[in-house]
């Protein structure tokens, strides 16, 4: 009774609450695996069906043989602009974020305040504009026009400038720049080693971020250049639903993130806690 | 030697921010700023720009129906998804800043729904609400609850939309929270316990106020997207005009009316007065969130 009032102590209340939380937050992609994994006439039962079925192969064969959804296509278009995005952000952010961290230029201060300022700015808003210029440079509905915007992350210039300034030593700079190393040189024999752990939480924040995208791409990706969600989307807004293929095609959509979650979770979990912590 | 030094670390130094600034200011700033100018006008898909319409676009959004009842649906699953999300995560941020056992598992356990895509949420949560075979309906009627048409009712709909922004966003804020919560002084709660604090006083005098600024940082990001909400709807309401948001509009927000009349009604000059005012209204409401801050702060 008296360990159960500590703040550092927990009860066995706590785990039920957290089992319960946790099992709340598996629930909905169980389900989605249950229906994926059924035939039609099953997911439209009362009561619904509980446990997976043999259907999972067959309506997963379905999902990539439905031409007006080229699911298969969608899939590598999001992994291509995925992936470029992801390097590219890493790459830009780790520029910046040792600039502001490490090098001393006018402006420096203000500027940062800029790109912390941009985090909070939804530019999401000005996509009547990006439509229109896409469309004049001739990039509307291809890949180009999903990856461009997203090259660069405010949220990665200050996430790498926290990292920076205390992975870094001064005099590790110093030093290299006494043999005689240019700024460029020690960035990337210096610098980019150092910042390889944050780098890494980027990437995968990045690459997760992007994979995930909804409202741009789909006003501008045109019908054949896909990416997975909008194929979901177009799964899900036919004329008429066919569930278990819908089911198929989002537990196909979300396996390959749940693997790099699996896979990486640690990193994650320590990744949206530390950008948290700093903004 | 050192002047040149220092010469060459103002060049190094803003050609490495410049990447940053000119890609933002190309597809971020200039769209966001120019979606002032093209508001202005009679602005088609097809047509390109015609005539300088000054502030007709901003009269008519004023007086239009259909953007009212946007706005009340908006804010309406906004407050419905944010205030029990918030309590929510901070409860659970409480109890994972426990000394528990397997702490990373029980972390990414409660992360696991971010990291599933907005759009798969809104198809698996639209399967789950389903009028006659969803799973809500079936547990409903198990404790004797008469099923519910969730896309039919407006306060049904916004309920089964702000809980897919619940299950989405709570553990992710609780991480948050919990990463703040890890930087208050165990000293403090030391303390307080010596003084016979209970558990419940502990949380109140001190967990709450040493929170209160990722709590309003929080929020903000919250009221962001929130503001924003698009994706769930649309794919609550599956079907050929899903962007209307059910056949009177019960649950299209703003964003989706936003995107209804620029690229179903090719009103380009009109949807940009909508994404304008929505700009407004999340900067607004951000700087009250700031305003409320810097108080707090000087008042500690």
């Amino acid at each position: 009774m008296r360990t159960s009032t500590r703040a550092s102590g927990a009860s066995p209340l706590m785990y039920v609450t957290l089992t319960l939380v946790v099992l709340l937050s598996i629930a909905p992609l169980y389900f989605m695996l249950v229906m994926a994994s059924r035939a039609n006439s099953e997911i439209l039962s009362v009561p619904p069906p509980l446990l997976p079925g043999d259907q999972l192969a067959g309506n997963i064969e379905r999902v990539f043989a439905n031409e007006d959804v080229q699911f298969g296509r969608a899939l590598l278009n999001t992994l291509l602009v995925a992936s470029v995005a992801t390097v590219a952000v890493v790459l830009t952010s780790a520029l910046a974020g040792f600039a502001f961290a490490k090098l001393r230029f006018r402006g420096r201060h203000g500027l940062l305040v800029f790109v912390v300022a941009t985090m909070m700015v939804p530019v999401q808003l000005g996509l009547i504009p990006l439509y229109m210029l896409m469309t004049e440079v001739g990039l509307a509905g291809g890949l180009a026009s999903v990856t461009l915007p997203f090259l660069v992350s405010g949220f990665g210039v200050f996430f790498m400038r926290q990292y920076a300034s205390q992975a870094i030593p001064d005099e590790l700079i110093e030093a290299a720049r006494v043999d005689g190393a240019s700024t460029v040189r020690i960035f990337w024999s210096v610098v980019l080693p150092a910042l390889r752990p944050a780098a890494a939480v980027l990437g995968l924040l990045t690459f997760m971020e992007r994979w995930n995208d909804f409202l741009w791409p789909y006003i501008s990706l045109d019908f054949n250049h896909p990416t997975v969600q909008v194929a979901l989307s177009r799964l899900s807004g036919g004329y008429y639903t066919d569930q278990a293929l819908v089911m198929a095609g989002t537990l196909m959509g979300t396996l390959p993130l749940v693997v790099v979650f699996i896979l990486f979770g640690r990193q994650i979990v320590g990744g949206i806690m530390e950008g948290g912590v700093k903004s | 030697m050192a002047r040149t030094r220092l010469a060459r670390q103002q060049g190094a130094g803003l050609a490495f921010v410049a990447p940053f600034f000119v890609v933002f200011a190309v597809f971020g700033a200039f769209p966001l700023v120019y979606t002032a100018w093209v508001s202005l006008h009679d602005w088609s898909l097809l047509a390109g720009k015609q005539e300088f319409l000054g502030i007709a676009n901003y009269r008519e959004l004023l007086a239009d129906a259909a953007f009212w009842r946007a706005l009340v649906n908006t804010l309406g699953i906004f407050l419905l998804a944010t205030i029990p999300q918030l309590i929510l995560a901070t409860v659970l941020a409480q109890i994972l800043n426990t000394s528990l056992r397997g702490r990373t598992g029980w972390r990414m356990g409660v992360l696991v729904p971010n990291v599933t895509s907005v759009a798969a949420v809104g198809i698996i949560f639209g399967l789950i609400f389903a009028r006659d075979y969803g799973i809500a309906n079936w547990l409903l009627d198990i404790v004797g609850i008469d099923p519910i048409n969730w896309r039919a009712d407006r306060w049904a709909a916004w309920l089964a939309i702000a809980t897919m922004v619940d299950w989405r966003w709570t553990g992710y804020n609780a991480l948050i929270l919990l990463a703040a919560l890890q930087s208050v002084p165990s000293d403090l709660y030391e303390a307080a316990r010596i003084d016979g604090a209970s558990a419940w006083r502990q949380f109140w005098s001190i967990t709450v106020p040493m929170l209160r600024p990722t709590l309003i940082f929080v929020t903000i990001i919250a009221t962001i997207g929130g503001i924003q909400l698009f994706t769930e709807p649309l794919l609550f309401n599956s079907g050929a005009n899903a962007i209307a948001g059910g056949n009177r509009g019960q649950f299209q927000t703003v964003a989706m009316y936003l995107v209804q009349q620029g690229f179903t009604g090719h009103r380009f000059g009109y949807a940009s007065t909508i994404a304008w005012v929505l700009f407004v209204i999340i900067a607004v409401a951000s700087a009250i969130n700031l305003i409320l801050l810097r108080r707090i702060r000087s008042a500690d």
